[in-house]
């Protein structure tokens, strides 16, 4: 510290106060609409504090939905999110190791031209490609799957090259040693550069679930069958009812359980949060 | 690239590749090439016959009005929820950086809304600034400010912006603070001993050594908004009123699924293709530069 000053210290609370409040006002306003009833809300008497049908509205919205939109139950939402998130960031390493594992540490034709491949796709998102996406997938017959919802998400670079970078750096002493004790290239791979991944695979778990719960797009065109809605895009369906208003309690509800798995996975892991995000712009 | 050693196999590096290569040949090259085939068709109405017009999609979309006004508003959005998002981001991450009690509770408390999906943000603030029943919109009518985001394309634009912004503050926060603790402490302390105040020395010293961090950020703001707009625009405004929110992602989505013309959506993700591109191609010269600093 470069000098004490109580009056510069005390007004570097104040603003990261205000900076987290500032951050934490929509969120707060939103838990606080989804704890009233439709009177309530539509009242115009503005309330900061939760009003007592907190437990009424999550169960109905669990475990009910909202049948009028045609949006199912979000205890079922929430269970295409999960295993959307799981299938997208188990998906997305399983594939992306072993790729980098085999360019890093093999010489073979084409593996420029491969490496090349995979890099191309960083230049197209799947917002941009959404349409013959779509085509490909419905002609494949995989709308209203898991493979379908996921694999076109999973078709993407990032992964590898956080593990290409991440084997460069293992010291190459490693492998010549392992190759000297006559261990073969999977023997080098399960004992000694998965256990040195840990950590990078847990960091990326964390960005990767979060960007699969967090998809919207994709979702909302390859599912047409609303028993396979996931809950971030059921939310929209809510929201976009025709000629009426919505029904903001309901709405509310579910977009606080939609999203507290990834912000409770974002505060539990913090420090793999983190490093996964400052790794993953490498 | 790569270590001195390698592994001697015929076969095997092709096995470990192949997952890879088959999800990204069949779900990224084949819907790729279908796009780019698409941009140079032009379809009937009913898609019973297709016929090749060469560059026409092109040449009928870059003389469209609606969607040069769509490029520069997706501009703009760029523009202001880079600012909003950095300048706030940086603000914090100054005072986080120098705070000795608290420093991880803050932290914590300002990274979480990275969690946060686009379309649930949307949603929230397009609640709260309501303007019947939302706290900041009844608020402001109130207060003779009249705000109605259902009618006036400004506001809504403004509204898109903010959502996208709130949301952003988090992750600029985490590579501002990460660039702050790599500025090493002597070159302050000197500069302290010299009789710089806190003020000259965050202009001085610390904002130019921040500087690559900023240029990547920028970067990486703009592509944030031209992509993860999408969900906000789509699951609020839908690009209302009067395309007042509609950026060139949401045309893209809008001119092929809803317009179904495809013809041109194809033409589109096309140019939009060579603009991400070019933005890629930035984002790894200044991470270049970035490890260089």
């Amino acid at each position: 510290m470069v000098e004490n000053r109580p009056f510069l210290a005390l007004l570097r609370h104040l603003v990261l106060i205000l900076g987290v409040a500032l951050l934490a006002l929509p969120v707060w306003l939103a838990f606080v609409a989804s704890t009233q009833d439709g009177g309530e809300m539509l009242s115009g008497q503005f309330s900061l504090l939760p009003s007592g049908h907190l437990i009424e509205n999550y169960t109905a919205v669990l475990f009910q939905g909202l049948a009028s939109a045609g949006v199912p139950p979000v205890e079922r939402m929430i269970f295409n999110s999960l295993t959307m998130a799981l299938a997208i960031s188990v998906g997305k390493i399983a594939i992306s190791i072993l790729s980098a594992f085999a360019i890093v540490y093999f010489r073979f034709p084409l593996r420029k031209t491969i490496f090349w491949m995979i890099f191309l796709t960083l230049m197209l998102p799947v917002e941009v490609r959404i349409v013959p996406t779509f085509q490909v997938v419905s002609d494949l017959g995989l709308l209203n799957s898991t493979a379908g919802l996921t694999l076109p998400l999973i078709a993407s670079a990032t992964a590898t090259f956080l593990f290409r970078q991440f084997f460069l750096s293992v010291p190459p002493e490693l492998a010549e040693a392992a190759r000297m004790d006559g261990a073969g290239p999977m023997r080098f791979f399960t004992d000694i550069l998965l256990p040195l991944s840990r950590t990078n695979i847990a960091a990326l778990f964390v960005i990767l679930f979060i960007y699969g719960w967090n998809q919207y797009i994709w979702p909302f065109v390859a599912t047409t069958d609303e028993s396979h809605y996931t809950v971030v895009m059921g939310i929209q369906r809510m929201v976009a009812v025709p000629d009426s208003e919505p029904i903001w309690n309901v709405v509310m509800a579910t977009a606080i359980l939609g999203m507290l798995p990834p912000v409770l996975v974002v505060l539990a892991m913090q420090r793999l949060f983190v490093k996964g995000l400052v790794d993953s712009e490498k | 690239m790569g270590p001195q050693v390698v592994f001697r196999s015929r076969v095997l590096p092709y096995l470990l590749v192949a997952p890879q290569l088959a999800v990204t040949l069949i779900f990224f090259f084949w819907p790729a090439a279908q796009g780019l085939r698409q941009s140079f068709l032009r379809e009937d109405a009913f898609g019973l016959s297709t016929e090749f017009v060469g560059f026409e999609n092109y040449a009928t979309v870059l003389a469209d009005p609606t969607y040069l006004e769509a490029f520069g508003r997706s501009l703009a959005m760029g523009a202001l929820v880079a600012a909003f998002s950095m300048g706030l981001a940086l603000l914090f991450a100054t005072m986080a950086d120098r705070v000795v009690r608290g420093a991880h509770v803050y932290k914590t408390l300002l990274v979480w809304p990275y969690a946060v999906a686009p379309a649930l943000a949307g949603v929230l603030w397009f609640l709260m600034f309501n303007p019947t029943i939302g706290v900041v919109g009844y608020t402001l009518n109130r207060a003779g400010i009249s705000w109605n985001h259902y009618l006036d394309g400004d506001q809504a634009f403004l509204l898109v912006v903010l959502a996208a912004s709130w949301k952003e503050i988090s992750y600029d926060f985490v590579f501002f603070l990460a660039g702050l603790q790599s500025i090493p402490r002597g070159v302050i302390e000197a500069a302290a001993i010299d009789g710089a105040g806190p003020a000259r020395r965050f202009w001085t010293i610390v904002f130019p050594l921040l500087a690559p961090t900023s240029f990547f950020l920028l970067v990486v703001n703009i592509v944030y908004a031209f992509f993860e707009t999408f969900a906000v625009i789509h699951a609020t405004t839908q690009g209302g009123p009067g395309g007042a929110t509609e950026t060139l992602v949401y045309k893209v989505f809008n001119d092929g699924f809803i317009g179904l013309d495809f013809g041109s959506s194809a033409a589109q993700s096309a140019i939009l293709m060579v603009i991400v591109s070019l933005l890629t191609v930035a984002q790894f010269r200044l991470l270049d530069r970035r490890a260089e600093a």
